[in-house]
């Protein structure tokens, strides 16, 4: 049987995803930072866990973002494949979604039209659209605005296979440590292995959007988070880099096959405010 | 520990705080990024004069969302101050005597705060709306065609920053950091 889906309404979940995800961190990333002032033994860090608390509170009450960086809209598609799209091209109804999200939620354009050029788009359009077929009658759609503070901080690895599981760990340690202060930590870490060149960094990107304290399927993979996650923050980074205990709130570690010459990793790293919301329709 | 300072900023004071001191800043700083250092680079360069008075004053590394209905700005926490190495040495050699910001500085900014007796606050990366409220007034003062990157003088109260860097070469970025280390 085919679904008839009108575009329209994905038109309007994306638009009011954006300004949720903008002004509500989600109950998984709400959880991480209430355990992380309990967590930290800097007094320093505490404080600025105890501000970024308070912020939050702030944000919901007052409907002022979370941040300034609204982000670039990254979007997940998975489309089930007896579904049937009416009303228009399907790429438009998710810009025009951004679009009225970001100019009706008083939310931040930070989109330039041309990466040389740099002209502002004035409306965040366009977003960065990932769009899956999958098996089944529904759209999941997953919007997670993406800051640059971190997105700057990101970095894809092509490693030997020979360096192996200790490769694919400094790697990550690498990126951390590199990214410090400037990715507005506490930070989660997203981590892409194996695929290719562009598939190890959307599957860090889609690690992103995963439940923060959720873990792999995968006993090795979930071990390498749990393990990932004492050392970056036995780094000493703490909140705003200014020193402490709590570097990051989650590592979360997606895999794919890769080719027999090839060992890629992608680490994308993302601040505090790891803004994901999804939606079946 | 916490102080209390006004802005404008006298060289003195400046020159009294120290890496780790929690500061609360009332009167008028200025807002500027990467397109707005761009644009003063290049007013600098043809000779002309800069749209705002850097000496004496603070340049908040910050481009704020829109504001809603009787406020007078968005969200608005600090931004990588990194992307601005390049062009705040010659600004700081004018007289800017502090930038608030987050993340590393390059060797030529820190120096440039040492030379000059001036200071490098961190605000609190990701705090925008609590930020917010510590602004009383916004206004545009240049390059209003940038949007969110245009030039504003905003007056705030209290607004909440770190010492990260001071004249006297401390750098907060690299001693906490080492205190919370783990052997590995």
């Amino acid at each position: 049987m085919i679904r008839t889906i009108s575009v329209d309404k994905i038109t309007e979940n994306i638009k009011e995803m954006c300004i949720e995800a903008n002004h509500f961190l989600s109950p998984d990333m709400d959880t991480v930072m209430k355990e992380a002032v309990d967590k930290e033994e800097s007094p320093l860090g505490r404080q600025i866990l105890t501000q970024l608390q308070e912020n939050l509170k702030i944000a919901g009450d007052d409907m002022i973002p979370i941040c300034q960086d609204t982000g670039m809209a990254v979007i997940f598609m998975e489309i089930g494949q007896d579904v049937h799209l009416e009303g228009g091209c399907l790429e438009d109804a998710v810009n025009e979604g951004v679009r009225q999200g970001y100019t009706e939620g008083f939310l931040r354009k930070s989109v330039v039209k041309d990466p040389l050029i740099r002209e502002n788009t004035k409306d965040n359009t366009p977003a960065v659209i990932h769009y899956e077929m999958v098996p089944g009658d529904k759209v999941k759609i997953t919007v997670a605005p993406k800051g640059f503070g971190s997105e700057n901080m990101s970095r894809v690895f092509m490693l030997k296979p020979a360096e192996g599981i200790e490769g694919v760990k400094n790697a990550v340690l690498t990126a951390v440590r590199d990214a410090g202060p400037n990715a507005c930590p506490p930070m989660v870490v997203g981590v892409g292995i194996g695929g290719t060149f562009e598939k190890c960094a959307i599957l860090a990107k889609k690690a992103l959007t995963r439940d923060a304290g959720s873990h792999s399927s995968v006993p090795y993979v979930k071990e390498m988070e749990e393990e990932l996650l004492e050392k970056i923050n036995g780094l000493g980074i703490g909140p705003g880099g200014l020193g402490g205990r709590v570097t990051a709130l989650a590592v979360n570690i997606n895999t794919y096959p890769t080719h027999i010459a090839g060992l890629p990793v992608a680490v994308n790293i993302c601040c505090h405010v790891n803004r994901h919301r999804t939606r079946t329709i | 520990m916490d102080k209390h300072i006004s802005a404008p900023l006298s060289r003195e004071e400046a020159k009294s705080l120290r890496a780790g001191d929690y500061v609360y800043i009332t009167g008028k700083i200025y807002t500027a990024r990467d397109a707005a250092h761009k644009r003063m680079q290049e007013a600098l360069d043809r000779g002309e004069k800069l749209p705002l008075e850097v000496d004496g004053n603070i340049i908040y590394y910050m481009g704020p969302s829109p504001a809603r209905e009787e406020r007078p700005i968005g969200s608005a926490g600090p931004t990588t101050a990194s992307r601005m190495d390049k062009y705040a040495p010659k600004l700081l050699d004018m007289g800017l005597i502090g930038m608030i910001g987050k993340g590393k500085r390059t060797k030529e900014v820190l120096d440039a705060v040492v030379r000059n007796g001036a200071v490098y606050f961190a605000a609190v990366g990701g705090a925008g709306a609590l930020l917010s409220q510590r602004i009383k007034s916004a206004r545009v003062i240049a390059y209003e065609d940038l949007g969110t990157e245009a030039i504003r003088e905003l007056e705030v109260e209290d607004f909440p920053v770190i010492v990260v860097a001071d004249s006297a070469g401390n750098n907060l970025y690299e001693t906490a950091v080492k205190q919370y280390q783990k052997e590995s």
